[in-house]
């Protein structure tokens, strides 16, 4: 099986019902993205497949194949938006355990690269799929803005 | 109130390892051996003051770098390595321990580091627990807070003398700015002077700073951890991978206290990756070179026949109903003050009021999990550990080994809430039956998938209070008469014979028998009720239940009384200034005075947990027929303020975690089945919900105090009052039934 990850090609050997989060935890071992609920229901597992946000642990690793997926471990690496992202959360000191933070980070770019001037709207919307047990939300939602405001 | 005093926990670790039950639980009780070698082990380890330089652990972690001490490490390059003895499980202690000792040691924030301390009772207990590595209650910082320093100011000292002698200078002559140390023409760094330093002798007296001269301590220094948590790096127990590794799941019993009789595992062994199924105390345990088949093997797992004789089998309504029946009858006496039943009689207006409060489950972020592996002498376990001591003699006593041949690798940990701090180490425990189950043939990951946490109890117990209380003509209150039925978690456990107190256990009553209220005709009479499901402390303990029967009830008398509800709760706070202060604050801050609006509602809650005073304000509105939190207010007193920041996010996080329970969290049972089974049934507050947070910190000059939980208390009592104030509805019980409500 074979897909791009974080820009370099990768074949892994697995069952391709394999859900994506399990792959790349157990089998590639990169073990940034998070398992949270396991059936899309907090987010903690979200990752990019050619460039949107999804679920990996509702995406097989037969979705991928030939496809281009990035990680937490790769997205500051990934373009101005990653970068942003990354440099805000760390500036605002979003984290309190850090657990759901690779999500939140990855919904976080998703939503700024489709919408660079995101509406404490927009960020309800795109953000409420990424479950926050710490409730970090207050500074993840300041941290999107601050984001915006520097990529714009 | 304290949540256990400290002599308790010296008792109840004693208790522990001599293996009495530790509650319905726990699957394998410590042997009586392991009690003695456990004694031998901690003997004599009750203060540490300044020798800190013994320990076994202190000389493997030493090998790392020199070390003027247990707690300070520093490298050739400079950096300060900070060992913290606690779990960092959000609530970010590693920056708040690492600033204390870069304060005292003149340090440069950029060159400090922190790394998590080694199992190691000897060398780094919690000074609040007496002999027990672990971390509760809200008394990382406050337990450290003198320990540190001393530690801080040790090393510095011994920096100084190092350099004094190599550049021939007295050492008063040399100062410390930011991490360089200088005198004259002289100037050096601290990785310079590390090693000569660290083979000087201890100082056995250290002067500290005199806080006024405070640098980095109340400043916004960053987090030590935001680096390494946004980019894929930080380690958790479920990263953790081994070499032949084996991730086990477990199948539990559907009903709390029913046992395995009985399963057939031909199929879960065809699936592709599973490798050993093993009947164990808790359960069967499926093991696999993979989760995903793992998951799948505990699936095709058939015909499991449990023995549920002593099992659960109630459903929650019917224990609300029996709690009920029992609130009418007198209970044991939890507090009593002048007569509460004359006071009442004579009172002008009087008020009966509810509390209905659900289970419910810490759902942290992070499912519960943890690795063991079998080592040349012993066992390693890597996890958030928030019990070291105790994981370690429950794992001795399993593996009938010793509790120093345990080893403890604490990572960080994705929350816990009070989940991972369990008299039983329930998930440790039961990593190390499977462990033994296949005689240590491979290193052991036990994972609990969500639904295994939402449905494996440990949970916050259920409870019920019923409070009488009213006002005489002139606004003053009359009597005050609170029945609260519960179950307890330390009944039935070795903590039992210290923590309960003439029947009473402290963590059902702590916050409502304590009030700082001056109340005089009072009463408040505890039931503690037996049940096969486990529970445990949840973030604030005992206050989550009573802060808001108090609270609510305070501000229906204020109403009753019609007097504004800050100048009432003034006048019952006249002889307890620090509270008063508070108030004052959050009054200013929340400029609590005229009506919102129409339809709009502020209310207010005062509550005290874990030495710390947080005031809290939240404005509502009504938006077509449905509750908004615009904003919610706080006041703070958690003594110095170590990091502000730090303090603030504790409080915005322990907002949204009161939230989710004031509006949705609730585990119900039928049948003894428990209901819910992931994050759609057990609903966590999202994004969307998350009010605006202002947090306002008192000036102080007093040691600190907790901030990891009393942040939540304070939340649906305010909430609730707010509640009322926009639609003059009284939501009394957990979690309020929003959608009953009518604009
Ligand atoms: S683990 Fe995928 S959404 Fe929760
Ligand atoms: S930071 Fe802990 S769950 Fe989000």
């Amino acid at each position: 099986m074979k897909f791009t990850l974080n820009g370099a090609e990768h074949s892994i050997e697995a069952d391709g019902d394999m859900p994506l989060l399990w792959a790349l935890r157990d089998v590639v071992g990169l073990t940034g993205t998070k398992f949270g609920c396991g059936v899309a229901l907090c987010g903690a597992c979200t990752v990019h497949v050619d460039g949107a946000p999804v679920r990996s642990c509702q995406t097989t690793v037969a979705d991928v194949e030939g496809k281009s997926v990035t990680t937490i471990e790769g997205v500051a690496g990934s373009g101005e938006v990653g970068q942003a992202v990354v440099a805000a959360w760390r500036k605002l000191d979003v984290v309190q355990c850090g657990y759901c933070q690779s999500g939140q980070i990855m919904s976080a770019v998703g939503l700024l690269s489709e919408n660079r001037k995101p509406t404490d709207d927009d960020i309800d919307a795109a953000m409420d799929g990424n479950v926050c047990r710490c409730a970090t939300y207050q500074r993840i939602r300041a941290a999107i803005h601050d984001a915006a405001a520097n990529l714009a | 109130m304290h949540l256990i005093k400290p002599d308790h926990y010296r008792k109840m670790l004693a208790g522990q390892l001599a293996g009495q039950s530790a509650g319905s639980g726990e699957p394998v009780a410590p042997s009586r051996r392991g009690f003695l070698q456990g004694v031998a082990a901690i003997g004599g380890a009750l203060v540490i003051g300044l020798h800190l330089e013994t320990g076994k652990a202190f000389a493997a972690a030493a090998k790392d770098g020199p070390m003027p001490n247990a707690f300070v490490r520093i490298a050739p390059d400079s950096t300060v390595t900070v060992l913290i003895k606690h779990l960092d499980m959000g609530q970010g202690v590693t920056t708040g321990l690492a600033t204390i000792v870069a304060e005292e040691l003149d340090a440069d924030w950029s060159q400090m580091r922190a790394a998590f301390a080694p199992a190691d009772a000897l060398l780094y207990n919690n000074l609040a627990f007496g002999p027990v590595q672990g971390t509760g209650g809200s008394t990382s910082v406050a337990n450290s807070w003198e320990q540190l320093r001393k530690a801080g100011a040790a090393a510095r000292h011994m920096l100084v003398a190092a350099a004094a002698e190599k550049w021939g200078v007295p050492a008063s002559s040399i100062t410390i700015d930011k991490g360089r140390l200088a005198s004259g023409s002289h100037s050096g760094s601290f990785g310079e002077f590390a090693e000569a330093a660290a083979k000087l002798p201890v100082p056995t007296e250290v002067t500290l700073k005199d806080p006024k001269d405070f640098r980095l301590i109340g400043t916004r220094l960053p987090r030590l951890d935001s680096a390494d948590k946004t980019d894929g790096k930080a380690i958790y127990a479920l990263d953790i991978r081994r070499p032949g590794m084996l991730t086990a799941v477990l199948r539990r019993p559907d009903r709390f206290g029913a046992t395995l009789k009985s399963f057939d595992a031909t199929a879960a062994k065809k699936v592709p990756g599973v490798v050993e199924v093993v009947a164990v105390p808790n359960g069967i345990a499926v093991l696999a070179t993979n989760t995903w088949a793992a998951i799948q093997g505990r699936e095709a797992l058939a015909d499991i026949v449990w023995d549920e004789a002593n099992a659960e089998m109630r459903s929650t309504p019917e224990l609300m109903t029996a709690y009920k029946q029992l609130a009418t009858t007198p209970g044991t006496s939890a507090a009593k003050r002048g007569d509460a039943a004359k006071g009442l009689s004579g009172a002008a207006k009087v008020i009966e009021a509810e509390f209905e409060f659900p289970y419910l489950a810490h759902a942290p972020m992070e499912p519960l999990n943890c690795v063991i592996e079998k080592t040349g002498d012993g066992v390693t376990i890597w996890t958030g550990s928030q019990f070291q001591t105790i994981e370690q003699a429950v794992t001795a006593g399993i593996m009938g080994i010793k509790l120093e041949q345990v080893k403890i690798e604490t990572l960080w940990a994705g929350g816990s809430f009070g989940r991972r701090a369990n008299p039983p180490a329930d998930y440790v425990a039961e990593a190390a039956t499977i462990l033994k189950a296949i005689d240590g043939r491979a290193p052991v990951h036990l994972v609990w998938t969500r639904e295994d946490d939402i449905k494996g109890g440990y949970y916050r117990p259920m409870f019920y209070h019923k409070v009488r209380a009213g006002v005489t003509a002139d606004g003053k209150i009359a009597g005050w008469e609170q029945q609260i039925v519960g179950q307890s978690f330390i009944v039935g456990t070795p903590f039992e014979a210290f923590i309960v107190k003439n029947g009473v256990d402290g963590t059902s009553v702590e916050g409502a028998s304590d009030t700082n209220y001056d109340i005089g005709n009072f009463a408040v009479d505890l039931h503690t009720v037996p049940s096969k499901v486990p529970t445990l402390w949840w973030r604030s303990v005992g206050h989550t239940h009573t802060a808001q029967a108090v609270e609510v009830m305070i501000d229906e008398l204020a109403h009753a009384a019609g007097r504004d509800p800050v100048e009432f709760r003034m006048e019952l706070l006249k002889d307890k200034p620090r509270h008063a202060a508070v108030l004052k604050l959050l009054a200013e801050k929340a400029n609590w005075g005229p009506k919102a609006g129409q339809g709009k509602g502020r209310g207010l809650a005062l509550h005290e947990s874990f030495d710390t005073v947080v005031g809290s304000v939240i404005d509502v509105s009504v938006v077509d027929g449905q509750i908004k939190v615009d904003k919610v207010i706080c006041a703070v007193d958690c003594g110095i303020a170590i990091n502000p920041d730090v303090i603030a996010a504790q409080i915005e996080g322990g907002v949204g975690f009161g939230l989710g329970a004031a509006l949705h969290d609730e585990i119900t049972l039928d049948k003894g089945l428990v209901e819910q089974s992931n994050f759609d049934g057990f609903i966590p507050l999202r994004m969307s919900e998350m009010p605006k947070v202002e947090v306002h910190i008192l000036p102080s000059a007093n040691a600190p105090t907790g901030i990891g939980e009393p942040g939540v208390p304070g939340v649906a009592p305010a909430l609730s009052n707010a509640i009322f104030d926009a639609t003059g509805q009284r939501l009394r019980s957990l979690p309020f039934k929003l959608e009953d409500f009518k604009a």
